[in-house]
This record gives C-alpha cells, sequence and structure tokens, in this order.
C-alpha cells in the first residue's frame, strides 16, 4: 500500500497531464492551448505593454464572471485558477478570486485541491485575513486518511500559515514526526522549521524531537531537520556545541559518498547538503578551538573533493575573505586582480575594488584610491556611491600621504558623494581640520590648503557643488580664513555672497554660509557686502535667515562683543554651558514664594494630564471627586494642581526669553555649534603619544620610490609591465618579496590622522546635579504646602457623614502597626480626620492613600518627593462578618493589592476577658496559593481589643468561582478551646489587574495570543451605548481602556501574577460583541462569564 | 535564504514567478522590471553574480530563457548557481526536452517542483 502512495506522490505532477490527455507532452500541449495555452500565446505574440493590459483585463472580466457563476464546477474553477495565477503572476490584481482558492482547497478532489492550495500560497501573504478561513481545511487534510492530502497540508503549512492559529495544527504536525512515510516526516518537520521562523516560542517545547529528525534514518529528513538547527545555533552557539560530533559524522558520511547514489549532483554527493553542514560547524566552530578540532579532519576532506568553479566574481569574495585573514596570500593573485580590475564587467570591478579596499595601507593608498575614484565617476547608483565614498573617506583619512592629496580626495568625495552620503563624513572631516592631529604647523597647513582649494573651487563659474560640500566650505572658510594673513576677508565675502544670493542653494546650506559671513565679518567688520548683505536678509522672508541677519546687525554694532562672541581658531575650546540655569535660581525662588506653580517635566505633565482625563470620565471613585470639586487630588503623583497650565507656561516662557542672553554666553554661532568638538579635549596633553614622524618620512621615502620605479618601468613602454607597475603599487608592502618594500616597514600602519581622544567633561554633571536637587527641593516642600490647603478643604468639604462609617475600618487599622500594608499603615498615620474618601460603589471602595500620607510628614519634604513616586492606589472591600459568637467576632475584607489579593481577618474580642492561642487556619484550597504574612501571630487577644491575621492570595489557575475556608481558634481562661468555621467567597475578579498597555502592544499582543473567545452578549437599552458599556467594564471587570476606535474598544486586563487577557468589543445596536484573547487558554472564558454577569447584572 | 526565483524570456516576460516573501503586488513588476533589465543588459560573458541593492541576483540563462534567483545576503552564490542548473535539468527530463512553452504552460507542474523542493526560500533537494 505505502508503495502504491509513494508512486502516487512522485506522480502527483503527473496528474495534471492525466487529467487533460494521456498522450504526454505534446497532447497536454494541445488540450492546454485552449484556455490557459491561448492566453500564453495570446501574451507572447503582443508586442506592447498596452496591449498586454487590455487582454489581461478582459481576461480577468470573464474570469471574475466565470468564478463568481454558481454553474461553475470544481473542475472550471481549477481551471480558473491556473489562469489567474498566471494574470497575477504578470503584476495584474486578482484578489476576487483569492475566497475561491481557499475554496477550491476545501471541496476539490486530489488534483483541484492541490491547484487550490497552490493560488492560496501564491496570492495570499502570512497576515492575510483570508487565510483564517484555510485552517480548517488544513486541519482537516492533516488528520486524513489520504497521505496526499496530509502532504499537500503540510506543505501549505511550510509555506504559508498564520503565526497566531499554530497551535491549531502543532500537535497533529507533531504526531507526523513520526509518521511511517519519510515525506510525510520531512513535511512535518519543514513546517516545524516554518513555525520556528515564525514563532520560536512556540515550537520550544519540541527541540528534542528535532534531534530525532537529525537521526532520522532517511536522509530527506535529516537534512531538512539541519534547517532549524542552523536557525537554532546561530542564536546559541553554545547550546549546540555537544551536536558538533553527530554533525562531522554526517559530513564524513555524505563527503564519504554513504549517501544513495540519487543524491549525488554531478558525480558530488549532496552538495547542498555538505553546505548547510559546513554552515553549521562554521557557527560551532567560531571562536571555539576544541570543538574546531573536531571538524579539521573532515573539513580537510571536504576541500580537498571540492572542485572549485571559476566564476570570477566569486574567486574574488572568496580572496576577498581570505586576505583579511592572511594579506600575504593576494601577492599570488596580483596578475588576475589586476585583470579584473579592468575587466568591461563593473561588478567585477566593484568587487576588485572591495578587494583592494582590504588591503590598502600606507602606502598603495594613493592608487587604490584613484581606482575608486575612477569607478566612482562611472558609477550612477546611488547605493553603490554611497558605500565607496564611506570606503574613500574611512581611507583617506587613515592613510593620507599629504595633505593636499587628502583635501583634494576629500573634496572628489564631497563634491561626487554629495548629498547622498553618509552625515558622518563631512562631520569627520570638519572635526579632523578642527581637532588637529598632534603637531601645530602641520595642522595649520593643512587648514590652509584647505581654504585654498576652496577659494579656487569657488573661483570657477557655473558649477553646482552638493550642498553638503558647501556647508563644508562655508564653515572651513569662516573659520580659517584668518590663516590666508589677507587684510580684508573681502574677496571671500563677496563669493559667499553670491552662494547667498543663489537660488539653488538650500536654506539649511544657507544658514552654514550665513554664519561662516558672521565669523568674516567679526574679524573685518567695515565690508559694504556685509551691509548690503544684513539689508537683504533682514527683510527675507525665511525666517531662519531674517533672525541670522538681525544677529548679525545688531553685532556688528558692537565690535568688542563680537570679537568675544566669535574669537578665532577657537572652534575646540571647551564651552562651559550653564545647563542648569542656575543664574535662574533667584528668580526661580522667589517666583515660588510668590506662589508660582513648580515646575514639572513634560512627561509628568502629561501623565498628570492623563490620568485626570481618566479619572474624570471613567473611574467610580473619580467621578464622586469630580463632583465635589477635587479633580485635582486624584491624579497619581498626588501633585496635579489647579495652577498646573499656568504655571507651565510661565515657567517655559521664562525659559525662552533667558535663551537669548544664554547663547550670548556661547562662543559659537550657527550650525556648526552641533558638531561633536564641542565635547572637548581636556584631556590631550597626556592622551596624544608622540608623533610618529620617522613613520611620515619613511611613507615619503616610500612614495618616491614608487614614482622612480615608475619612471623607470615606463620606458619600457609596454602594456604587460604597465599592469605590473600597477601591481607593484598596489600590493606594496604586503609581503617580503614586494620590491618596493626595502624598508621592511609594511605592517607599521601609522595612522595620518589620529583622533584625540576626547575626556568628557565632569563638571558641568554635576553641577546639573546639584541643580536636580535643588529642583527637586522646591517641588517637594511645595507640594507639601498645596496638600496642607487641600486638606483643609476636603475635610470641610466632606464633613461629618462618612466619620461614622470609617469609625470601625480606622478603629480598627489604627490599633495594628501594620509594617507589610504599606496602605493600611497610611491610613493609621492619618488618624481619623484625615483618612481617604471612602465610598461606597458597588461593595467596592476606593481610597488614594499618597495624598493623605503627604499631609502627614508636610514638614519631612524628603520624604514627601520619594511618596510622589509611589502612585500606587489599592482599593478594598468593605468589612463584612463572616462569623461569629457572643466572645468575638470575625471579619474579613479585601485589598486588592497591585501584585495579589490581600485578605485580612480581624478578630474583635467582644469580651471583658484575654483571648489566649488565638489561631486562624485557612484550609488549602484548590486553585490558590496562600501565604501567610508574618508578624501577625500573636497568641493572646486582649481584652476588647481587635486583632487582624492577613493573608496574600496568589491564584494558580483561572476559575470562575472559588472558595476559601477556615476556623480559628481561640481560649478563654481556663476553659477549654472554642473552634469557629467560617469561609470567604473569592472572585475571579480579585486577581483582575488593569494592565497599562499602548494601542501598539496591543496589537503586538494580540497576535501573539492564540486562545480566544468569541461571544455577543445582548443588553439593555442603557447599557448598549459604548461608554456605559465601557464603564461597566472598566469598572466592575477592572479592565483597562486601552483605546476607543468609533464604537470598538479594546481593553486590557491581567490574571495575577501576570497572565495578560485582552478584550476587543463593538456596539451592535443592543448587542455586544466580545472577543477575548490570552496566553492562558482558560482565562478568556472565565473572564467571558464574569463579564456576562456584570451586564447582566447591571 | 531565497527572495524569490524568477523566469524571464529574452523579451523581458515574467514565465514563472515565485516569491518566498510578500512582496506587494505592484511593487513586484517593478522589482521584476528592474531586475530583468540589469539581468538581461549582461553577456554570457559577464558574471552571472549581481549586487543589487541590498541582496544579490544570481542569474542564469538557458537559451531563449532567463532564471534568476534573488537571495539574502547570507546565501550562498555558488549553491543557488548550481540549483538552477538542477532545476533545469530537472524540467528538461520531465518534459524530455524543455522549452520556454513547456514551461509557461505547466507553470502549474513547475511551480509543484519548486515548491516541494524549496519552502521558506531554503533549498531542500539533496
Amino acid at each position: 500500500m505505502s508503495d502504491i502512495v509513494e508512486k502516487t506522490l512522485t506522480a502527483l505532477p503527473g496528474l495534471f497531464l492525466q487529467n487533460q490527455s494521456v498522450g504526454g507532452p505534446a497532447g497536454v500541449k494541445a488540450s492546454f492551448s485552449s484556455r490557459l495555452g491561448g492566453l500564453v500565446r495570446g501574451i507572447t505574440a503582443l508586442t506592447s505593454k498596452h496591449e498586454e493590459e487590455k487582454l489581461i483585463q478582459q481576461e480577468l472580466s470573464n474570469l471574475k464572471a466565470t468564478v463568481s457563476a454558481p454553474a461553475t464546477t470544481l473542475k472550471m474553477m481549477k481551471e480558473c485558477m491556473v489562469r489567474l495565477i498566471y494574470c497575477e503572476m504578470l503584476g495584474y490584481d486578482a484578489s476576487f478570486g483569492y475566497i475561491h482558492a481557499i475554496k477550491l482547497a476545501q471541496q476539490g478532489n486530489l488534483l483541484e485541491k492541490r491547484v487550490g492550495y497552490l493560488a492560496v500560497s501564491l496570492f495570499l501573504h502570512e497576515n492575510h485575513e483570508l487565510l483564517l478561513l484555510l485552517v480548517n481545511t488544513v486541519v482537516k487534510d492533516l488528520q486524513s486518511t489520504n497521505l496526499v492530502e496530509v502532504c499537500m497540508a503540510l506543505t501549505i503549512v511550510s509555506q504559508i500559515f498564520p503565526r497566531e492559529m499554530i497551535p491549531a495544527v502543532l500537535p497533529l504536525i507533531e504526531d507526523k514526526l513520526q509518521h511511517s512515510k519519510e515525506i510525510i516526516r520531512r513535511k512535518a518537520v519543514l513546517a516545524l522549521y516554518k513555525f520556528h521562523l515564525i514563532a520560536p516560542n512556540q515550537v520550544q517545547h519540541i527541540h528534542i524531537k528535532f534531534r530525532k529528525a537529525l537521526c532520522d534514518r532517511d536522509v530527506g529528513v535529516m537534512a531538512a531537520s539541519l534547517h532549524i538547527y542552523f536557525r537554532m545555533i546561530k542564536e546559541n552557539p553554545s547550546a549546540y556545541k555537544d551536536l558538533t560530533g553527530s554533525f562531522v559524522t554526517i559530513l564524513k558520511q555524505v563527503v564519504g559518498g554513504k549517501l544513495p547514489v540519487d543524491f549525488n549532483y554531478h558525480s558530488v554527493p549532496a552538495p547542498w547538503l555538505q553546505i548547510q553542514l559546513l554552515r553549521i560547524l562554521g557557527l560551532l566552530g567560531k571562536d571555539d578551538q576544541r570543538t574546531s578540532e573536531l571538524m579539521y579532519d573532515v573539513l580537510d576532506e571536504s576541500l580537498r573533493r571540492a572542485e572549485l568553479n571559476h566564476n570570477v566574481t566569486y574567486g574574488l569574495k572568496a580572496l576577498t575573505y581570505v586576505i583579511q585573514q592572511d594579506p600575504t596570500l593576494a601577492l599570488q593573485h596580483q596578475m588576475t586582480i589586476i585583470e579584473c580590475l579592468d575587466h568591461p564587467d563593473p561588478i567585477i570591478k566593484r568587487e576588485t575594488l572591495e578587494l583592494l579596499y582590504r588591503i590598502t595601507n600606507a602606502q598603495n593608498i594613493t592608487v587604490i584610491v584613484q581606482k575608486m575614484l575612477e569607478y566612482l565617476h562611472q558609477s550612477k547608483e546611488e547605493y553603490i556611491i554611497v558605500n565607496l565614498v564611506g570606503k574613500i573617506a574611512e581611507l583617506a583619512e587613515k592613510y593620507a600621504p599629504d595633505n593636499a592629496w587628502f583635501i583634494q580626495t576629500m573634496n572628489a568625495v564631497f563634491s561626487v558623494g554629495g548629498d547622498v552620503m553618509h552625515p558622518d563624513i563631512p562631520n569627520n572631516f570638519m572635526r579632523l581640520l578642527a581637532e588637529g592631529f598632534d603637531d601645530e604647523t602641520e595642522d595649520q597647513q593643512l587648514r590652509l590648503y584647505a581654504v585654498q582649494s576652496y577659494l579656487t573651487l569657488l573661483d570657477v563659474e557655473n558649477v553646482f557643488y552638493p550642498q553638503k560640500f558647501l556647508q563644508v566650505m562655508s564653515w572651513v572658510l569662516g573659520e580659517y580664513y584668518y590663516l590666508l594673513d589677507k587684510d580684508t576677508p573681502e574677496e571671500v565675502l563677496t563669493k559667499l555672497y553670491k552662494l547667498l544670493m543663489n537660488a539653488s542653494v538650500s536654506s539649511e546650506t544657507k544658514a552654514w554660509l550665513i554664519a561662516a559671513v558672521t565669523k568674516l565679518t567679526s574679524q573685518a567688520h567695515s565690508s559694504n557686502i556685509v551691509e548690503r548683505l544684513i539689508q537683504e536678509f533682514t527683510i527675507s522672508l525665511d525666517t531662519c535667515m531674517r533672525q541670522h541677519a538681525f544677529e548679525l546687525k545688531h553685532l556688528r554694532e558692537n565690535v568688542e562683543l563680537m570679537k568675544s562672541l566669535l574669537p578665532v581658531d577657537k572652534s575646540c575650546e571647551d564651552m562651559v554651558v550653564d545647563a542648569s540655569l542656575s543664574f535662574l535660581d533667584g528668580f526661580v525662588a522667589e517666583e515660588l514664594s510668590q506662589g508660582a506653580a513648580p515646575y514639572k517635566p513634560h512627561h509628568q505633565r502629561q501623565e498628570e494630564k492623563l490620568s485626570q482625563e481618566k479619572v474624570l470620565n471613567f473611574e467610580p471613585y473619580g467621578l464622586s471627586f469630580s463632583s465635589s470639586g477635587f479633580t485635582g487630588r486624584q491624579s497619581p503623583a498626588g501633585i496635579s494642581l489647579g495652577s498646573d497650565i499656568s504655571g507651565n507656561s510661565a515657567e517655559t516662557g521664562l525659559k525662552e526669553t533667558n535663551g537669548l542672553k544664554l547663547e550670548g554666553i556661547k562662543k559659537l554661532w550657527g550650525k556648526e555649534g552641533y558638531l561633536p568638538k564641542k565635547e572637548g579635549k581636556t584631556g590631550d596633553e597626556t592622551e596624544a603619544p608622540p608623533v610618529p614622524q620617522e613613520s611620515i618620512i619613511m611613507e615619503t621615502v616610500d612614495q618616491t620610490l614608487i614614482k622612480k620605479d615608475q619612471c623607470q618601468v615606463l620606458t619600457q613602454s609596454k602594456e604587460e609591465k604597465e599592469k605590473q607597475l600597477l601591481a607593484s603599487s598596489l600590493f606594496v608592502g604586503l609581503g617580503s618579496e614586494s620590491t618596493v618594500n626595502l624598508l621592511g616597514k609594511a605592517d607599521t600602519v601609522s595612522h595620518k590622522f589620529r583622533r584625540k581622544s576626547k575626556i568628557k567633561e565632569t563638571k558641568s554633571g554635576e553641577t546639573t546635579s546639584a541643580h536636580n536637587r535643588t529642583c527637586s527641593y522646591f517641588s517637594s516642600s511645595s507640594n507639601a504646602t498645596y496638600e496642607d490647603g487641600y486638606y483643609l478643604d476636603t475635610l470641610q468639604d466632606r464633613g461629618d457623614k462618612e466619620l461614622n462609617k470609617l469609625s470601625l475600618n480606622s478603629g480598627l487599622l489604627d490599633s495594628e502597626s501594620l509594617t507589610e500594608l504599606p496602605s493600611v499603615e497610611k491610613l493609621s498615620n492619618c488618624k481619623l480626620s484625615s483618612s481617604p474618601s471612602l465610598f461606597t460603589d458597588n461593595s467596592m471602595e476606593g481610597f488614594q492613600p499618597s495624598q493623605s500620607t503627604a499631609l502627614s510628614v508636610a514638614n519631612e519634604t524628603s520624604l514627601a518627593a520619594s511618596l510622589l513616586e509611589e502612585t500606587s492606589e489599592h482599593m478594598h472591600s468593605d468589612l463584612v462578618e463572616v462569623c461569629h459568637n457572643e466572645t468575638i467576632s470575625l471579619s474579613s475584607f479585601k485589598i486588592w493589592k497591585d501584585d495579589c489579593l490581600f485578605m485580612v481577618w480581624s478578630v474583635s474580642n467582644k469580651s471583658g476577658l484575654e483571648l489566649e492561642s488565638a489561631d486562624l487556619e485557612i484550609a488549602p484550597a484548590e486553585n490558590f496559593k496562600i501565604t501567610e504574612q508574618p508578624g501577625c501571630r500573636l497568641p493572646i487577644i486582649e481584652a476588647e481589643s481587635i486583632k487582624t491575621f492577613q493573608y496574600s492570595v496568589q491564584v494558580e489557575k483561572p476559575f470562575t468561582e472559588g472558595n476559601l475556608s477556615g476556623f480559628i481558634n481561640y481560649q478563654m481562661m481556663d476553659t477549654h478551646s472554642v473552634q469557629l468555621e467560617f469561609s470567604v467567597n473569592l472572585s475571579l475578579l480579585d486577581f483582575i489587574r488593569p494592565l497599562k498597555i499602548s494601542t501598539e502592544n496591543f496589537g503586538k499582543l494580540w497576535l501573539s495570543f492564540a486562545n480566544d473567545v468569541k461571544q455577543n452578549i445582548k443588553v439593555s437599552e442603557s447599557q448598549a451605548a459604548l461608554p456605559s458599556a465601557l464603564k461597566t467594564l472598566q469598572q466592575k471587570l477592572r479592565l483597562h481602556v486601552v483605546e476607543i476606535i468609533g464604537n470598538e474598544g479594546l481593553l486590557a486586563c491581567q490574571l495575577l501574577p501576570s497572565i495578560p487577557c485582552l478584550l476587543h468589543f463593538r456596539v451592535h445596536g443592543d448587542v455586544l460583541a466580545l472577543w477575548f484573547r490570552s496566553s492562558c487558554s482558560t482565562l478568556p472564558d472565565c473572564l467571558l462569564y464574569q463579564c456576562q454577569k456584570v451586564m447582566e447584572g447591571s | 535564504m531565497i527572495k524569490f526565483f524568477l523566469m524571464v524570456n529574452k523579451q523581458g516576460q515574467t514565465r514563472l514567478a515565485k516569491y518566498y516573501e510578500h512582496v506587494e503586488i505592484n511593487k513586484r513588476t517593478v522589482l521584476e522590471t528592474e531586475v530583468i533589465k540589469s539581468c538581461l543588459s549582461r553577456s554570457n560573458e559577464q558574471c552571472s553574480f549581481i549586487e543589487f541593492k541590498d541582496f544579490k541576483l544570481i542569474c542564469r540563462r538557458y537559451a531563449a530563457l532567463l532564471i534568476v534567483v534573488g537571495v539574502n545576503d547570507t546565501e550562498n552564490e555558488m549553491a543557488i548557481y548550481e540549483f538552477i542548473h538542477n532545476f533545469v535539468e530537472v524540467l528538461d527530463e520531465y518534459f524530455s526536452r524543455v522549452s520556454e512553452l513547456d514551461v509557461s504552460f505547466f507553470k502549474a507542474v513547475s511551480q509543484v517542483f519548486l515548491s516541494t523542493w524549496q519552502s521558506t526560500g531554503v533549498v531542500l533537494i539533496r
């Protein structure tokens, strides 16, 4: 039987033929020509794209009519599908056929199903919504007894499958790993590989099964498993070191020809398998000598047997990799590389340049960079330019032989690379110029040369330089024009002015230009051009330019200030910026003393605003607060005050007006201010090593030697000789046999331009932190003051109505000092008067301890500050009596803490006698983990006193209704022990907490969760409106509202300790469509139940 | 990883296309045009590996038919180069001398071949 099946499998493609005709390919052609054939021929015959489009549009409209016609049989549908595939492949939208492709896969016979699956895999992508419709079909086919169907299902799974539906098929596919047919096993492995690619976490548990696949007796299965291993090893090589031996053995067998002959390709045994194995071994052996040793033998063997194909690029690539390890190897191939350099194929050329880039050193730099520039001038593709320009700049910076060469090369880089190059290149260049190297005269020469060369460049008429280049020029001219030792910068000002008036110059560049003008003006202020320029630009429409012009104008009026502001050659000097704005401290203190609100950072203001909005809208206690006019108190930070906005705007305004003044202190103007050179170079003296003078001299000697060589060889005037010459100049310094390399200095890499290391200034940092301290002091103290005010108001407003109610709670709490329970502790701190705002809302009461706490500690500002951060708010239930007798009364209440449910049982001793050996026992309960809080077990309850027992309860798995039971024991003096039983109901909601996430994260989580439950609930008219439904959900279920979009809402919550659950709901008339998703399988069900209960109950 | 597999004729018409990464349909046409242009402009003497944007193209020509495979940086060009040949050999055997029209007529068949051999962009055969 299995043989027959296998034959069917291998003949599967043949099925297409049998269906059409039995006459072999020739006969098939005839029958195909009717439909698809006709289409293909028609298209081939057409000459213009336009005609093709017309034909296909017509074909598509025909197909559209056919596929939607009810009379269309599946067989016809299959035929249509093939044509649709063709149309879509040619780039025409055939989306109307997608759903039919899925239908075909669902309903068709074997062949039709195959075509359906094929169409689906070609039409749809991973996140396509229609793909969900396919899941059922796949599951059905996976369970089919027909192996071909199983095969098809596995194939489609390994090609395209919605990630969130993986759990639906995962067990089925796992089973298939043990299937008796190897093709099924192999496809199952591939499907798992796909899962590993898209959702690695979901297949983590079956890693051990992959090992079985690796040891499979069938080579195909083993080969398929290698792909998974490659991925896993890439992520974590150390975890799979133990498999090195296995991989080596497999490779040995493959190389040794132990595989079936079927696997030979042109007499090479399984080349692709070998490649994959070598890749894996490469990963395993990386940086691990011991593991690598295991492989040497087999690698050697593989190399020996490998026949090298001579596709030149490939060879070059290989060489490039090799010479990174050992540059001298390139010497053997000198002539080949030279050949490649002149190869007509630009790709080979580029590959060669890449190689040359690797072997560049101080001696061959000029030749190599010249070659690169030549190539650069020819190429037009942006990607290549960006890449190459970066390389040239890097090489030039590293190995430049002299100033002139360096500047010229960089000029070429800037003018060709223009505006596409990486912004680091001009920035680095300018920093290099500014910071200089180790020798001051050398620096000055370089700068001078740069200035001169730019002046020449600007002299050329009608040349357009890239904006970046112009920016560099204007900076250099502004900074270093003085080096020219001319009396007035009139000449250069004229040039800059011309550029400024040029319409093709961008406004960013203009800012650079005018900055340069400003700098030059400070050196020679009596200039007509500057005056003209100011006139022109003070009326400019560009605000930025106008600003610059005005600055220039006013600075010119105060020469002294201007000189001190724009000193010559000080671009590298450190600037002491008073980032803390300490000079404003006095002002701030004064304002604060007059009642201004303290400054709050932007993010804090936003948080407060957000939380305020929420309070206003939804939260039960918040609503009530707003009605009594105390919304301000509801912010979690407890410092949000009415004067919020006005205070802030005053603060920012203050900052702005002083910002200008502050800038006056800076020594730099204009754009270049952002250059990192500001960081300073205080560590120069200690950091910079002495100049390797000798090496520079020797380089020049080398260069002259090359030149001599060139002269000699040129006289021979033979093409071959030229190449050899080129070779000698290219490979100079690479190996000992190199003729030019007489000085034996090949390996000394002397970085021509050694960048100075920077030491961050610590001083300003200190100032800042000091300032921060002051700031926080201000804010905290003023907070405290405000809290005081509010506290009084609250008291008056609230009156006595709550006092009665609170007496029980606070009495109870007062008697204890519960350190484990911050909220309760705070309560007792506050005494009755400042007791929290409690009001009943369906047996839940909310209170916010942080503000009230702030009252009692108003004089301890530091503590107040720390409490501000603690925005926690715990809600707790009413005190409910659970059991009582004549002696004691046992009550309990729940505190919904952020991380657990906190149960407090309080035992009040009503008798006038002392109770002994009082003990509370909670019976272990299913689903719950109960932890007793330490320190509350005192065996004696004094007369007329209250004692509490506290337990934290954690849920172990989701449930709908739960129950905690227990008993309390006590002993009156000298009497027998009394036992009282009690029980408390727990709801799942006790363990649900809002999950505060962003919409974006919601989307991510939503996709990653596999368990979902959907349900429609009918609700009463009053509930049907979105806000009220939302309110109910938020209040009763404690869900966090992530976002509301139209009539849909996104909510999130978590089951403690941390099982997230997401809810998407939509209002349709009086129907609420709820859709829960979670990583836990039972949670959505339980939540849905609660949700229904809440919606019905309200 | 293989990104796409293309078969085009000399006139630049696509005969077979399979993408292993989802590409928008209108972007496909643009991509194909660019790829075909850069491949067809090359002579037989020129190298078969082309660096194209951030991925690599491996092309191989069989009479009027050009096969182009787009791979990402980690793929071995030589392996793909030989893989193309293997694919053509199989087609050749199946159709007993494959021609351009065979491929276009039996694109479904060829697709089956391709999907059997490659899954999610890795070479699986042998």
